[in-house]
């Protein structure tokens, strides 16, 4: 099996902050907009550098999406950034009207997604903003895995024109994919392949699912991981290829069972290709405070649990 | 530049056309599409600068209105196809299938002289504090107009972007609230008593004026008055408006708000609006 080699250990929100800072200097359209949480977004760099592109919302985020929208009706290119949260929820009718339905090229970035947000407990640990954001027609959702990708995620969607949501994370992870990559919107990377079992997973799962697979190996087990970073549009042709190879499929992410990329999956395979699915998630519950290892450990979004979801659908083939 | 006794007349072939819209398909809104008519009429055929005949979503250098309370569509519908953005035959397919003129306003249909979709009330102050934001840092010196109801500051976002717009010193826009102090359940005052509505957008740091929003020559004479404040605040005019004015059983009720004339209605309503440049 391939050894994957750890290139650092950095936040992805890193990554967005760098990302937004590269795309800021290349495109003079290219705006951020921040609801009173820069340090935590890491858009300082972006902020310092171009002060007169840079705009302080405040604590309102219904108003921070609206004027975006209203950003980009004259031509400018918005990244919005505050928590994941506050990025969907809190502002899905404005996000549905103003940006979706209007077809305004907004980039909605959200950070501190998902269980690993840690001690600030289930108020911001949001774990259905994927399914809210994928029903919205139109929505591009991307759910990068580490440094590398997200800074390569942020430039792309910059230069892509429509609306997109990308999400990332607070804590800091392996980066494990190149640096100087270039990110294809609704590409899905293969990076093992496999003959038993096709594990796609997608933001922290995937380096999870990597350890997972070598963890297989060591018993046998020769599983496909695929890194879904783009929920929406959904890499359909690979994904159908890999399961029609393999004959079984794990999904495995931070998020909801409802609304999450497992969900895409199983709705793909129900129509084309019915095949067992065994999905790591988080099953109809809010979270809690905790340390992000503990919360991962804790609600099944661990190594361990992507193991046992592979020998389950294994077991489950005719 | 018309007169402000074209601008009635072509008012009044506005109003015809909101309330043939509104039978024709017996839904709609013809309460505040009628009270707000003199005012849209003259933005479009007076006050503003634009482009009908080369719409775009950018409207560099043009001034550019933005409406909030999208459910008065078919207002807006009639005066963008009277001043030129689409064919005025298009009126006649408001709220049918595969139509572009939708309930409440769209972009998605590329309609031309609409870039916002509005109708989920509160959302249009951010937008148009968004396109204000960007027409600065662009040295772009055209005004970004916007009209709200009275029932719709209710919704918290107006506030979020009172708060905004004075902050960021966008002087450039010119709001409208548009004052019939009525909502769908009943009197604003009965639901949600907020006024005085003055003190609170001067307490925000805006500039308030206010007319009588069913008198062109007020409208054209406050407006100039808007864009010669000379002032880094934005500005807002309280304009105070009978809904279902022009109709006379429509107005100064609630009740229109959202229901349709029946024949005999539209009749008795199309013989106090004269028909001035031809029905659609």
């Amino acid at each position: 099996m391939q050894t994957i080699e750890i290139l650092g250990n950095n936040d992805t929100r890193s990554g967005f902050g760098a990302g937004l800072l590269e795309i800021g200097k290349q495109n003079s359209q290219v705006v951020a907009l921040c609801a009173d949480l820069t340090g935590s977004l890491k858009m300082d760099a972006f902020k310092k550098e171009f002060p007169e592109r840079f705009f302080q919302i405040g604590i309102a985020e219904a108003n921070m999406m609206g004027v975006a929208a209203g950003l980009a009706t004259a031509g400018k290119i918005p990244f919005t950034g505050t928590f994941a949260n506050f990025s969907t929820g809190r502002v899905y009718d404005q996000i549905r009207q103003s940006i979706a339905y209007s077809d305004k090229n907004v980039k909605i970035c959200a950070s501190h997604a998902g269980l690993t947000l840690g001690e600030d407990g289930a108020t911001h640990q949001i774990l259905e903003d994927l399914g809210m954001m994928k029903m919205l027609p139109g929505m591009v959702v991307i759910n990068p895995c580490d440094y590398n990708q997200t800074k390569a995620a942020t430039i792309a969607i910059g230069n892509y024109v429509g609306p997109c949501y990308l999400r990332f994370g607070r804590p800091k992870v392996p980066i494990f994919t190149p640096d100087n990559q270039v990110f294809e919107i609704g590409k899905a990377l293969t990076i093992f392949e496999g003959a038993d079992v096709s594990i796609f997973c997608t933001g922290h799962l995937v380096w999870k699912s990597i350890q997972a697979a070598q963890a297989l190996a060591e018993r046998g087990i020769s599983a496909e991981v695929i890194n879904i970073h783009t929920i929406k549009p959904l890499d359909s042709e690979a994904i159908l290829n890999s399961a029609r190879k393999t004959r079984c499929v794990v999904t495995a992410e931070e998020h909801m069972y409802n609304g999450g990329l497992g969900d895409s999956i199983c709705q793909l395979l129900s129509r084309n290709m019915p095949l067992p699915v065994e999905m790591v998630g988080v099953n109809d519950t809010f979270g809690e405070s905790g340390t992000p290892d503990q919360l991962m450990a804790k609600y099944g979004l661990d190594v361990k649990d992507v193991v046992a979801a592979a020998e389950r659908a294994i077991a489950r083939k005719n | 530049m018309p007169s402000i006794q074209e601008l009635e007349s072509i008012a009044s072939q506005v109003r015809r056309d909101i309330v043939r819209m509104v039978h024709a398909v017996q839904s709609g809104h013809p309460g505040g599409s009628l009270g707000c008519a003199d005012y849209l009429t003259a933005l479009y055929f007076e006050i503003m600068n634009h482009q009908p005949d080369n719409f775009t979503q950018e409207a560099k250098d043009e001034d550019v209105f933005i409406l909030s309370n999208g459910h008065i569509s078919p207002l807006f519908y009639s005066v963008l196809a009277r001043s030129g953005y689409f064919p005025v035959s298009e009126l006649a397919t408001f709220r049918k299938l595969n139509s572009r003129l939708q309930g409440h306003p769209t972009t998605h249909d590329h309609l031309e002289g609409v870039r916002i979709a509005s109708g989920s009330l509160g959302q249009g102050l951010s937008v148009a504090t968004g396109i204000a934001l960007a027409k600065k840092m662009d040295n772009d010196k055209a005004y970004v107009y916007v009209n709200m109801g009275d029932g719709e500051l209710q919704e918290g976002q107006n506030w979020e972007a009172i708060m905004f717009a004075a902050h960021k010193k966008l002087n450039n826009i010119i709001a409208t609230i548009d004052f019939n102090r009525q909502q769908i359940d009943g009197s604003v005052e009965d639901i949600m008593g907020f006024f005085e509505l003055r003190s609170k957008f001067e307490a925000f740091g805006w500039n308030v004026l206010e007319m009588n929003g069913n008198n062109m020559s007020e409208i054209i004479a406050c407006n100039k008055e808007a864009k010669a404040l000379n002032s880094d605040r934005p500005c807002v005019i309280l304009m105070k408006t009978e809904m279902g004015y022009g109709v006379d059983f429509m107005m100064g009720s609630h009740e229109w708000h959202g229901i349709p004339p029946n024949d005999e209605q539209l009749a008795r309503a199309l013989n106090q609006l004269p028909e001035t440049l031809g029905d659609y």
